[in-house]
């Protein structure tokens, strides 16, 4: 091959890595048909953390210790024994409750089963998966080869490696439905809704939820409202309750292809944790780069044929001038 | 009739014996991560999840190792035969460089004992870059055995069986050309995925496969230099400073373009200024940056380009460069978000530390006992 012509081809190849990207990417995926997802309202929970409790008992999980006192669960942050969490955000004096300014709040952390989920998408053996019906992000040890893709594939770090057992695994919510639990598929709710005194965290169909965060974000601050408990679909018990000032921002509507477990708050989002996202998810630009390059192995395959007719005709030609190959 | 043969000389050397004593230390804390777990060994926590054993010994060490994919684009696909005395010891160097690097990919997967999981085809997933990087680099080490193999077979005097590979030794070169563009281009992928952590100066969405495999090609040829550069000195062979030259040249013309995508990619996104905020991040930016301009700046003599020190020079300050701008963009630049902070530990280090040292010995033994560096001055 003549060295004008490799430059050609190749700037061929480069223009059209460039510029293909864009072009092929795929959009964001949508809710699955019979989306499940939880509610997370942080101006009614109180900080008891009956939730964190509940979701150790479910999923057999010791609880953590601080400093020897044994007390309740001290756990600060996920990992591979906590995979629900309350968190505090304070300001200032600290003193009034869902203040940004000299207030506090309180702010759950778990698994938010995105709709487009980066785990699912970077998971080398398909151990992640989104279930088809209900979009729960699931996670199969059995074909998990402990990678941790899918811990740097996800916008809040959920999926935790069991870093201190020698032969450790994944662990995430998996909305209390997985094998041996499945609790979603026999009709029951997640154990954190169920045990929450408040409500604030309240399970059910991610449209009902949807619109119940949608009523509670235009309420008039100061209006009484009727809050549910536990399964929006059936609540098994309701409490009258004065209105918050609500940010107009339900976490969970668009972020990164949005999410089934949803949020509202009355302290902005980037205070109480969240990370900077966008709506368009990560999952789909990556994937989208990914097949653009590959397309069913159309342009490896192109490439190694041509490679192969090159490299043979300049083995043979170092061979003529009395090179060895 | 190889043209390439076996230095001999001894080998416990007193060098040897002390990366001997380094690889153990090594060895002892990666016993214990596989008795204990990860945490006993490494700093590793619920935001970084990978440390320096994915960055270091997989995403730069394989970029290291990329001396036999570079030279063969030179010799094979560009027809510059000349370079062919520099062909063998590359591969035998990029042969160790991937081995390790697939080692290192083993030691760090938190299911090891699993990891044939992902060759089995109902468990792959298509979408994942990581599937992609996984099975092209594991196919890689094998086409290295196989284009490093007629070394071993001439010193076993088996000279049917290299005369039949030499026969169809083009389809595994051609093989070892596409793979590592391919993986090499996903290592650069994998950060794509992780979104906003990736701080702005190094995440970009679309042109990271281009950086990725631009830099390490780059790499490649630097290695070349710095590997004969160490053989001339070391091991007291010939100096190839005239073939090391035209080396030099094609480093040039790969960074000017590298750095000209990378520079504009930050001036269309408005991110420049990020460069100059004086922060740890800007500092890494201009420092990395530093050390990819050296190169263009000494390369572009062609009084330097003749000059062994000089290469030897550029072709350290790309490799620092190239290994700076992965170290920045998966774990310096890295913010997983409020909480998490990462610093490997000294175990951690020591393990790297450890298999970087077995693979100098390695590369000791390969050299003094089987034909692998050019025997005398080419043609």
């Amino acid at each position: 091959m003549k060295r004008r012509d490799f430059l050609k081809a190749a700037a061929g190849g480069a223009t059209a890595l460039c510029t293909s990207g864009a072009a092929t990417a795929r959009e964001n995926l949508q809710p699955t048909p019979q989306a499940v997802g939880m509610l997370f309202d942080s101006t009614l929970c109180v900080g008891c953390k009956a939730c964190v409790a509940k979701c150790k008992e479910v999923n057999d999980m010791p609880p953590v210790i601080l400093n020897g006192d044994v007390q309740y669960d001290s756990a600060k942050d996920l990992s591979g024994d906590t995979l629900n969490v309350i968190k505090i955000y304070k300001n200032g004096t600290a003193a009034v409750k869902d203040n940004e300014v000299d207030g506090f709040a309180f702010e759950k952390r778990s698994c938010m089963h995105c709709v487009d989920p980066g785990c699912v998408s970077v998971c080398p053996t398909t151990s992640m998966q989104r279930d088809s019906l209900t979009g729960i992000v699931t996670y199969n040890p059995d074909t998990c080869i402990g990678c941790r893709n899918c811990t740097m594939g996800c916008p809040y770090n959920v999926p935790q490696f069991e870093y201190d057992k020698p032969y450790g695994q994944i662990q995430k919510c998996q909305m209390c439905n997985q094998p041996g639990v499945a609790r979603v598929d026999n009709g029951l709710m997640t154990g954190c809704a169920e045990v929450c005194p408040t409500g604030a965290t309240l399970f059910g169909p991610r449209e009902e939820l949807m619109a119940e965060a949608k009523r509670r974000t235009v309420l008039k601050p100061g209006e009484i409202y009727n809050y549910p408990r536990g399964d929006i679909s059936k609540p098994y018990s309701y409490h009258e309750k004065e209105t918050p000032t609500y940010k107009k921002h339900i976490w969970g509507e668009k972020e990164a292809g949005g999410t089934n477990v949803l949020h509202i708050s009355s302290v902005a989002f980037d205070k109480l944790g969240m990370p900077p996202l966008e709506e368009r998810s990560y999952a789909s630009i990556s994937e989208g780069v990914q097949h653009t390059l590959y397309n069913f192995l159309a342009l490896p395959a192109v490439a190694l044929a041509g490679l192969t007719y090159v490299v043979r005709k300049n083995i043979n030609s170092d061979d003529n001038d009395g090179g060895e190959s | 009739m190889s043209q390439h043969k076996p230095i001999g000389g001894r080998l416990f050397t007193l060098p040897f014996m002390a990366l001997g004593i380094v690889a153990a230390i090594g060895l002892y804390f990666l016993m214990m991560r596989f008795q204990e777990g990860m945490s006993a060994v490494t700093n590793l926590n619920g935001g970084n999840a990978w440390g320096l054993w994915v960055v270091y010994d997989v995403v730069i060490g394989t970029a290291l190792a990329c001396g036999g994919y570079a030279l063969a684009i030179a010799v094979y696909v560009l027809n510059k035969g000349q370079y062919h005395p520099l062909m063998r010891p590359a591969i035998m160097a990029s042969l160790f460089g991937y081995a390790l690097g697939g080692f290192g990919a083993f030691i760090d997967m938190g299911r090891w004992w699993q990891f044939y999981n992902i060759f089995l085809p109902g468990n792959m997933n298509f979408n994942s870059v990581m599937l992609e990087v996984g099975l092209c680099v594991a196919t890689y080490i094998l086409i290295l055995f196989i284009e490093f193999a007629p070394a071993v077979l001439e010193k076993m005097g088996a000279k049917g069986a290299v005369k039949a590979l030499n026969k169809v030794l083009f389809i595994f070169i051609a093989l070892g050309v596409l793979l590592p563009t391919m993986h090499q281009s996903s290592l650069g992928s994998l950060l794509i995925a992780m979104g906003y952590k990736v701080t702005p100066l190094w995440q970009t969405m679309h042109l990271q496969p281009l950086l990725a495999v631009l830099s390490a090609l780059t790499m490649g040829f630097s290695i070349v230099i710095f590997e004969e550069s160490f053989a001339t000195v070391g091991l007291r062979r010939p100096a190839e400073t005239r073939l090391l030259g035209g080396l030099g040249k094609a480093i040039m013309g790969l960074l000017v373009a590298f750095l000209i995508v990378r520079i504009a990619e930050l001036v269309i996104q408005g991110k420049l200024g990020l460069a100059f905020a004086g922060d740890m991040n800007s500092l890494m930016f201009l420092l990395e940056t530093t050390l990819f301009v050296i190169p263009v700046v000494i390369l572009s003599s062609p009084v330097n380009r003749r000059s062994g020190r000089k290469l030897l020079i550029a072709a350290l300050s790309m490799l620092f460069a190239g290994s700076l701008y992965r170290l920045n963009a998966f774990l310096i630049g890295f913010d997983a978000g409020p909480g998490y902070s990462y610093f490997p530990s000294v175990p951690e280090i020591m393990v790297t530390v450890g298999i970087v040292a077995a693979e100098i010995m390695a590369y000791l033994i390969f050299v003094k006992k089987l034909p692998v560096l050019h025997a005398s001055k080419h043609a």
